[in-house]
């Protein structure tokens, strides 16, 4: 009697607390997991809207205009006239990060649209269709690669001069192999699916089991990296920008104004805060939208 | 109406020359059920794609002639083969879970054969797509048509698979393994569903399984397949009660024998006796 009473205590505590451990464990995991899940996409949309709503909120209207120059509050710390300051010309900076923000959004969204478009379609049919014709143009697409972006944006500048759709065109060519090679691979993943089979086997040509029956299948994956080439153009434009190769002025761009401001660091620093404080905001949210499409729809592979 | 002649295929890799059908002739009439069966790698599952035009890259074609009524199907061009499948001939295979595009809805995938085939306005397909799915006894076609292939038990994504394939009405089904993924209960169900479609259609299955038992329960005539030739065909009955071959012998009593007594061993029995009767 008293041995069984033991021995069932025992045993009951002991399974209760693997139980329970167990549990717990998978519990926490889970929820932290989902949670974290949840806060990547919710966060990353949010930010983004409000980041490209100012920005294109910036198209249409400014607070002051983004060139009047007014020799009464040169370099004037942050206040309730002008919410970022003033610069050494007297501009006021938060107009010209909006004005600055929107030709960065543009090429940035430029970029993607010509590097993202052509490496779609040069990843799906190399991906699709394999053989030479695949060697083929991986082999052009490898020697596109091989130069750094910023050397094919200059050789592309020097030979067509520069501007806001030079650095578009420059960045967007640069930016080609990246997606052509995820493209590619996504698409060789599918190639082999039975759903792809099933599409031949009623007679679906090739360009419509591509672009109809494989393309939404990889959507996560595609939208999650062309979040993160937003975010590449952003900082190479802000690079080019910064280097003098990027944006001209009387343009605003971030890159220029955050290499403008260095000379004012000690007696302006907003100067430089501003303009970099939205970029790195722009990028963070895209950036986390980007994971969060990952988690929410890319799930279960 | 199919009439394969000397039908040869070998795989050409680092190895060495592999030959995986070997001069295989058959004939398939109107509205008849021909069973192959044979193990995996006999040259069952490449003979029935190659006849739906989807050889695969790596094998090449030695002889043969797939004739489709008065058309040559190897002598086509890709284009005038995509002509074929779906509309003239269909395939189903095994994988129901798999089969079906993940991101379209079951009405897309159904219709996709309509869209590519016929010249129909929107509302003539949603039509024929729902009268599909009621062919295939599938309940609330029009909830159906909205869902997604993973709201879907396996059963009910064959049967959508099964009706995507026969939307166009082809004269030939090829159905590879078509129940091999499927529990019994649903298996069954598959097989009565596919005699019915041949019934009701006058639609012509060649059907491909490992599975004598399946294969006895549904086909009026069998081939047996092993390394891709024709060892041995006639009707299901003669092949089941009178195997000419070691093979065919083997096969039969690799039927498990806890089948006797159940209810497959009394189908079995009941359909033989339906025959001698």
């Amino acid at each position: 009697m008293d041995r069984k009473s033991i021995n069932g205590t025992k045993k009951g505590k002991t399974s209760s607390i693997l139980s329970d451990s167990g549990k717990g464990k998978g519990v926490r995991r889970n929820a932290a997991g989902s949670k974290l899940k949840g806060y990547n996409f919710t966060f990353g949309v949010t930010l983004t809207v409000i980041m490209v709503g100012l920005i294109i909120l910036g198209f249409f209207w400014t607070p002051y205009d983004t060139e009047a120059m007014q020799g009464s509050v040169k370099l004037n710390a942050p206040s309730l006239a002008h919410i970022f300051g003033t610069d050494q010309f007297g501009r006021d900076v938060f107009s010209r990060v909006l004005a600055g923000a929107g030709s960065t959004l543009m090429i940035a969204v430029g970029t993607i649209v010509i590097g993202g478009g052509i490496g779609i379609l040069v990843g799906a049919i190399t991906g699709y269709a394999g053989g030479w014709l695949d060697e083929g143009l991986m082999r052009i697409n490898d020697a596109v690669a091989a130069f750094p972006s910023v050397l094919l944006a200059l050789v592309i500048i020097s030979i067509w001069g520069t501007g806001k759709y030079k650095v578009m065109l420059a960045l967007g060519i640069a930016f080609i192999p990246s997606f052509a090679r995820i493209v590619r691979g996504e698409f060789m993943r599918c190639r082999e699916e039975d759903y792809v089979t099933s599409a031949k086997l009623i007679g679906v040509s090739a360009p419509r089991i591509l672009f109809v029956h494989i393309l939404p299948n990889i959507l996560p994956t595609l939208l999650s990296s062309l979040t993160i080439g937003f975010n590449n153009a952003v900082i190479q434009e802000a690079g080019m920008s910064y280097l003098g190769i990027g944006v001209q002025p009387p343009d605003a761009s971030l890159g220029r104004m955050l290499s403008e401001s260095q000379t004012y660091l000690a007696s302006g620093p907003w100067c430089a805060i501003f303009p970099g404080l939205f970029l790195v905001l722009l990028i963070l949210g895209v950036g986390m939208l980007g994971e969060g499409i990952l988690d929410r729809f890319g799930g279960g592979r | 109406m199919l009439k394969v002649e000397n039908l040869s295929i070998h795989f050409e890799d680092r190895g060495g020359n592999q030959e995986v059908v070997k001069n295989v002739s058959f004939a398939l009439q109107d509205s008849e059920i021909l069973g192959i069966v044979g193990e995996s790698g006999s040259g069952k599952t490449m003979t029935a794609l190659t006849i739906a035009g989807l050889l695969k890259e790596e094998a090449i074609l030695d002889s043969g002639t797939i004739w489709l009524d008065e058309r040559e199907l190897l002598s086509l061009t890709a284009k005038e083969m995509r002509e074929v499948q779906g509309k003239e001939i269909s395939m189903i295979f095994q994988e129901p879970m798999t089969a079906l595009n993940p991101t379209m809805r079951i009405e897309k995938q159904v219709e996709e054969a309509l869209v590519l085939h016929t010249e129909l306005s929107k509302e003539e397909r949603r039509q024929k797509v729902l009268k599909a799915l009621e062919d295939v006894e599938l309940e609330h076609p029009k909830q159906l048509c909205r869902k997604y292939p993973h709201e879907l038990s396996g059963g009910m994504r064959q049967r959508v698979m099964i009706a995507a394939a026969i939307v166009c009405r082809p004269k030939l089904l090829i159905a590879d393994e078509p129940t091999t993924a499927l529990d019994v209960g649903t298996q069954e169900s598959i097989l009565k569903l596919l005699k019915k479609l041949n019934q009701k259609y006058g639609m012509g299955i060649l059907f491909i399984s490992h599975n004598l038992r399946v294969v006895n329960e549904l086909c009026s005539r069998v081939l047996v397949m092993k390394d891709g030739q024709i060892i041995e065909g006639g009707a299901a009955e003669q092949i089941f009660q009178n195997p000419q071959t070691e093979y065919t012998k083997e096969l039969i009593a690799a039927i498990p024998s806890r089948m006797k007594g159940s209810r497959f061993y009394d189908l079995l029995k009941e359909k033989a006796g339906e025959r001698d009767a």
